[in-house]
């Protein structure tokens, strides 16, 4: 409430554990945001005049006589067009050699959208990408995330989907990114001339794991002032949200929290669910649309972390390597967007959902006639034309490499279907197939 | 209301996350709401516990910015869910606040809507008489709310029995103004408005009975209303690992299913899933009174981006809203998606009061909690004789699809239809994704249900559908063998098992949410469809060799989709059907 005009200044700190301090302090607030030594703190917690900071970059070397100021006031960001272009570290502070940047001051991890105040998403997002635009529509003010092996290239695929998707600005929330993937990303906006639409919030492998924490409420943040405040399309790229998730369990666990799975906090749906939770279509036009990276360890999508995201977005994005064509993949079977259905078949042709239904359905026939093979079986007929099939929709349309338009995609796949199955064999409904289905074939 | 003078203060002595203890000067009961003062906004919170002078509070906001000493007021009450004319067609968030009230497009810690609005007028019409005697659920009146004849009740707090001293005349009167006065047994008189309150957590029980449900409830959904049916007052769950299809049933359901109302709790799930219910409804029929379907359904949103505190409210929210339209005579389904959520809301707090964990981390009372929670849906007989019902289903979310979770089997336990979403149908998309071999519904075994069924579809209706599920799990043995002996391992005997399993899997399980026609299976359709599908599997077919299998039943497979995607009997559908007819000739064994 009141503004303080000279800050009092505490030096006997009580408890320090790895990621925390406890001192003896009134006049607090919760969530507060406090300089322990120049390094930034956050209160977590408070039981009478006992407060407990969690320091951000750690508390090595941090003194009982250290000296610990609160700020007033929680995590901020500046907001104004001036974002645009610049690139910042985890606090907001400009790590691009620029001048710090001059606006409004916006506390982070703000207010939700009221859920009847949003506008149903619904403008498709092309990527040129067969196996997202075909079977896995994205549209605007969508959430999803790759779920990725740490070796496949999800860095790259996101890059290129970020700049084919035209948006106004695009957002960079990089948690624990190498610096060589956060110079690579630097590259390919510069490169294709994007820079200016671009805005970065970075924590790489360089910077303390728990400073992770803030990276994307600042970029959600800034993302909100584009998209609400200046109705712009924000596209927000949150990589790598395992790392962030990890973090989280290390303050948990310094705190004394019981774990749940995989040693992680109970809380952890509510904590991811309140930062995908932000993308939205707004009713004035602007949008914010969240694509983030989740890396598995070994494709388990059971454990903890992709479990409790794929409960929270609106589908996933799932690369695999096909060792049939040596290429990345979108994995028919693991990805969904659940988004789809509002766009295919009505921004795109009508024939799309069944299509796209039937060709993943004779895809599945392949697997079986695969194992079938692995288990040293006879294949029948079927069996060995389904596998054709697979093989060249495999290539042709689930490959990252593809990019073509939806149309484009929906022929080809009709081609692939006249060229090995009959018209019963593929089940669609009879007024597409009396439409598509190319009789010369 | 009015007993502000005695209310007891508070100051806050700590504070983690949106757990705060409170140093009180006077009385608290557990579950008592209150409210936090933080510069000029008031935090709703709930008593969860008290230990000596400090009573430890969940606050439904974010406590950001709140400090030690700031002052707190007791209300004397429990959280209660505000009942009368108004609820349907509106949206509220987890405490019962109107969200189209809010001002903005971002929610407002501390801004508080009213559940409904005292000023509104309606038409009233006096059901009881002056001098009647009654009791607390008993009818007084009737106002119309959009068809339904909302019926202006008693009190459900009011004990013992009372008299009508004096009724209201037929007439528009708001909803705030006193329409009954009640006289005590010692006299005392008590005015009675369109509106009361009652604690969501405690049940309404202003009920003579509440026989076992008999009904069929029809869904449209195939899978469900032929294979696992459920009744009017009936419960079921729907566990699955996410993608597999929760939401789209129990949007199907909140649609199709033949309610009076529908009460759909969002519960820690996404916000566009509400957005979807609050684009589509406005527009979509209600087949049987044809008025929009957003004219029969209350929404209680609490999205996962919302106060986790309220997460576990709305649940009870929606129950208590749910009991309120029972005891008017009404057939209510709940929905609640998901039940998993509230019971990880339970978790979070438990765990930051440090106490002793059960299973996963869960609170060890989460079973009766859910049973308790199970036990308020179900089919009653309401004082006046009249009957009214709550059908419950809620969605679980196992941890990694694993159903071997506390969430999970408690609610097994508490829940009498079970229909299981399994990854790999959904892989293959095989929707609705529900198990047909895992899945039950326990209410088959009900003879009042067996006879309703014979009664109202056919005598030999049950035996039909064990065969069909006979049929089903005998396929699945099939394939089963093709796949360990190879195609040419096994006789042809065993390729026709698979394949006419697979004709019941596509043509009856299998139903596309999507298509106007197929969305939705009225029952006589079901019963056609089920016939025909029968008479296939118990025709007699000659093939010479296992390759001529495959292909043949894909034609068959075909030709029976393409009927369930045409309007039932039409010209199109008729075709299909001949078509059909010709092709199984072309195999019938002489
Ligand atoms: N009956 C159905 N028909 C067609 N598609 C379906 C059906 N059920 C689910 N789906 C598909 O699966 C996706 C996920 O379903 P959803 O109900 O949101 O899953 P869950 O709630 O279990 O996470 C949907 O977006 C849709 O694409
Ligand atoms: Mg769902």
């Amino acid at each position: 409430m009141e503004t303080i005009a000279f800050k009092k200044i505490y030096t006997k700190i009580t408890k320090i554990t790895k990621a925390t301090c406890s001192l003896q302090a009134t006049g607090v607030g919760y969530d507060e945001m406090a300089e322990v030594n120049g390094r930034l703190a956050q209160v977590v917690k408070i039981n009478g005049d006992n407060v407990t900071l969690q320091i951000f970059s750690g508390t090595e070397g941090i003194p009982t006589n250290a000296e610990v100021t609160f700020l007033g006031r929680p995590p901020m960001l500046k907001v104004s067009d001036d974002l645009a272009g610049r690139f910042f570290n985890a606090y907001g502070q400009p790590i691009d050699g620029g001048p710090a940047v001059e606006g409004e001051e916006r506390e982070i991890g703000g207010p939700s959208v009221n859920p009847v105040r949003r506008i149903q998403p619904s403008l498709l997002i092309p990527t040129g990408i067969a196996g997202i635009d075909l079977n896995n529509t994205l549209v605007t003010g969508q959430k999803i995330p790759f779920f990725a092996d740490p070796d496949q290239p999800f860095n790259q695929v996101m890059a290129m989907v970020a700049l084919r998707a035209k948006a106004d600005k695009i957002i960079l929330g990089g948690m624990g990114l190498t610096n060589d993937d956060y110079l690579y990303y630097k590259n390919v906006f510069d490169n294709a001339g994007a820079l200016d639409r671009i805005i970065s919030f970075v924590n790489t492998t360089e910077n303390p794991p728990v400073e992770r924490l803030l990276v994307p409420d600042m970029a959600l943040t800034a993302a909100e002032y584009f998209a609400f405040d200046k109705k712009e399309t924000v596209l927000v790229l949150l990589t790598d949200m395992t790392l962030y998730a990890d973090a989280l369990s290390i303050v948990s666990n310094r705190m004394d929290q019981i774990p749940s799975k995989d040693s992680m906090p109970g809380s952890l749906y509510s904590d991811l669910a309140k930062i995908y939770e932000k993308a939205v279509q707004f009713p004035d036009g602007g949008s914010i649309t969240i694509i983030a990276v989740t890396t598995l360890s070994g494709g388990d999508i059971t454990h903890a972390i992709p479990d409790n995201t794929g409960y929270i977005t609106e589908g996933q994005l799932f690369l695999r390597r096909d060792t049939d064509i040596g290429k990345v993949i979108i994995d028919p079977f693991r990805s969904l967007s659940r988004l789809k259905q509002l766009v295919i078949g009505k921004q795109t042709r009508a024939d799309h959902p069944q299509v796209m239904n039937a060709a993943v359905r004779l895809y599945a026939d392949a697997a079986n006639a695969k194992t079938k093979l692995e288990n040293g079986f006879d294949l029948t007929a079927y069996d060995e034309r389904t596998m054709k099939f697979a093989r060249e929709y495999s290539q042709n349309l689930l490959a990252i490499d593809v990019n073509i338009d939806t149309t484009g995609m929906l022929d080809k796949a009709w081609g692939l279907f006249a060229k090995h199955f009959s018209k019963a064999e593929v089940g669609i409904k009879q007024e597409f197939v009396d439409m598509y289905w190319p009789e010369n074939a | 209301m009015m007993e502000n003078k005695n209310r007891t203060k508070g100051v806050v002595s700590g504070i983690i996350a949106n757990l705060v203890m409170v140093e009180v000067s006077g009385p608290v009961s557990q579950n008592e709401i209150c409210y936090i003062e933080l510069s000029g906004e008031s935090l709703m919170a709930e008593v969860i516990k008290v230990i000596g002078k400090v009573a430890y509070v969940q606050v439904f906001e974010s406590t950001r910015g709140l400090k030690v000493g700031n002052t707190v007021e007791f209300m004397g009450h429990m959280l209660e869910a505000t009942l009368g004319p108004g609820i349907l067609s509106r949206n509220y968030d987890g405490l019962q606040h109107d969200l189209d009230k809010m001002d903005g497009v971002f929610l407002k810690r501390g801004e508080y809507t009213q559940a409904i609005d005292p000023n509104a007028k309606w038409d009233f019409k006096p059901l009881a008489k002056v001098g009647d005697a009654v009791s607390a659920g008993s009818w007084l009146g009737s106002v119309k709310e959009n068809w339904i004849d909302h019926k202006i009740m008693v009190p459900f707090k009011f004990e013992g029995s009372y008299k009508v001293k004096w009724l209201a005349e037929a007439g528009n009167y708001m909803a705030s103004e006193t329409m009954a006065v009640l006289e005590d047994e010692n006299g005392k008189e008590l005015p009675v408005t369109m509106i009361q309150h009652f604690p969501v957590k405690l049940a309404i029980k202003a009920y003579t009975e509440k026989p076992r449900p008999y009904r069929l409830m029809e869904t449209g959904i195939r899978i469900i209303d032929t294979l696992n049916p459920i009744v009017e007052g009936g419960t079921g769950f729907i566990p699955g690992p996410f993608g597999s299809g929760k939401t789209v049933l129990q949007h199907a359901l909140s649609r199709q299913a033949e309610a009076d109302l529908i009460i759909v709790a969002a519960c820690g799930e996404r916000a566009n899933e509400v957005v979807e219910i609050f684009y589509e409804f406005p527009h979509l029929d209600d087949p049987r009174t044809g008025r929009k379907l957003i004219e029969r359904t209350t929404i209680i949103a609490n999205t996962s981006n919302m106060p986790v505190a309220a997460r576990e409210a709305s649940v009870y929210t929606a129950m208590t809203i749910g009991e309120y339209y029972r005891s008017m005579g009404l057939k209510v389904l709940l929905l609640a998606d998901s039940t998993s959520r509230w019971a990880q809301a339970l978790r979070e707090m438990s765990n930051r009061m440090e106490e002793l964990p059960g299973p996963d981390a869960f609170p060890m009372d989460l079973p009766a909690i859910i049973s308790n929670f199970y036990a308020r849906a179900g089919y009653v007989r309401l004082n006046n004789g009249s009957t009214g019902s709550i059908t419950f289903i809620g969605t679980v979310s196992p941890a990694g699809g694993n159903l071997k979770e506390p969430v999970t089997e408690s609610t097994k336990k508490a829940a009498r239809c079970f229909y299981a979403l399994s990854q790999q149908r959904a892989d293959s998309k095989r929707y609705p994704a529900v198990d047909p071999i895992d899945s039950y519904s326990k209410y088959l075994e009900y003879s009042e249900f067996q006879e309703y069924l014979s009664e109202h579809i056919s005598v030999d209706w049950i035996d039909k559908v064990e065969l069909a599920r006979n049929l089903l799990l005998r396929g699945k043995e099939a394939n089963e063998q093709i796949n360990i002996l190879g195609d040419d391992g096994v006789p042809i005997d065993y390729h026709l098992r698979y394949w006419r399993s697979e004709v019941i899997d596509f043509v009856i399980l299998q139903q596309d949410a999507f298509d106007k026609v197929d969305s939705s299976t009225p029952l006589e359709r079901q019963q056609y469809m089920l016939n025909l599908v029968l008479n296939i599997c118990d025709t007699s077919l000659d093939f010479d060799s296992f390759e001529e299998v495959n292909p043949y039943f894909k034609r068959i497979i075909n030709l029976l989709k393409q009927m369930n995607y045409s309007d039932f009997k039409s010209e199109q559908f008729n075709n299909f059907e001949n078509e059909l007819m010709a092709t199984l000739n072309e195999r019938k064994a002489a």
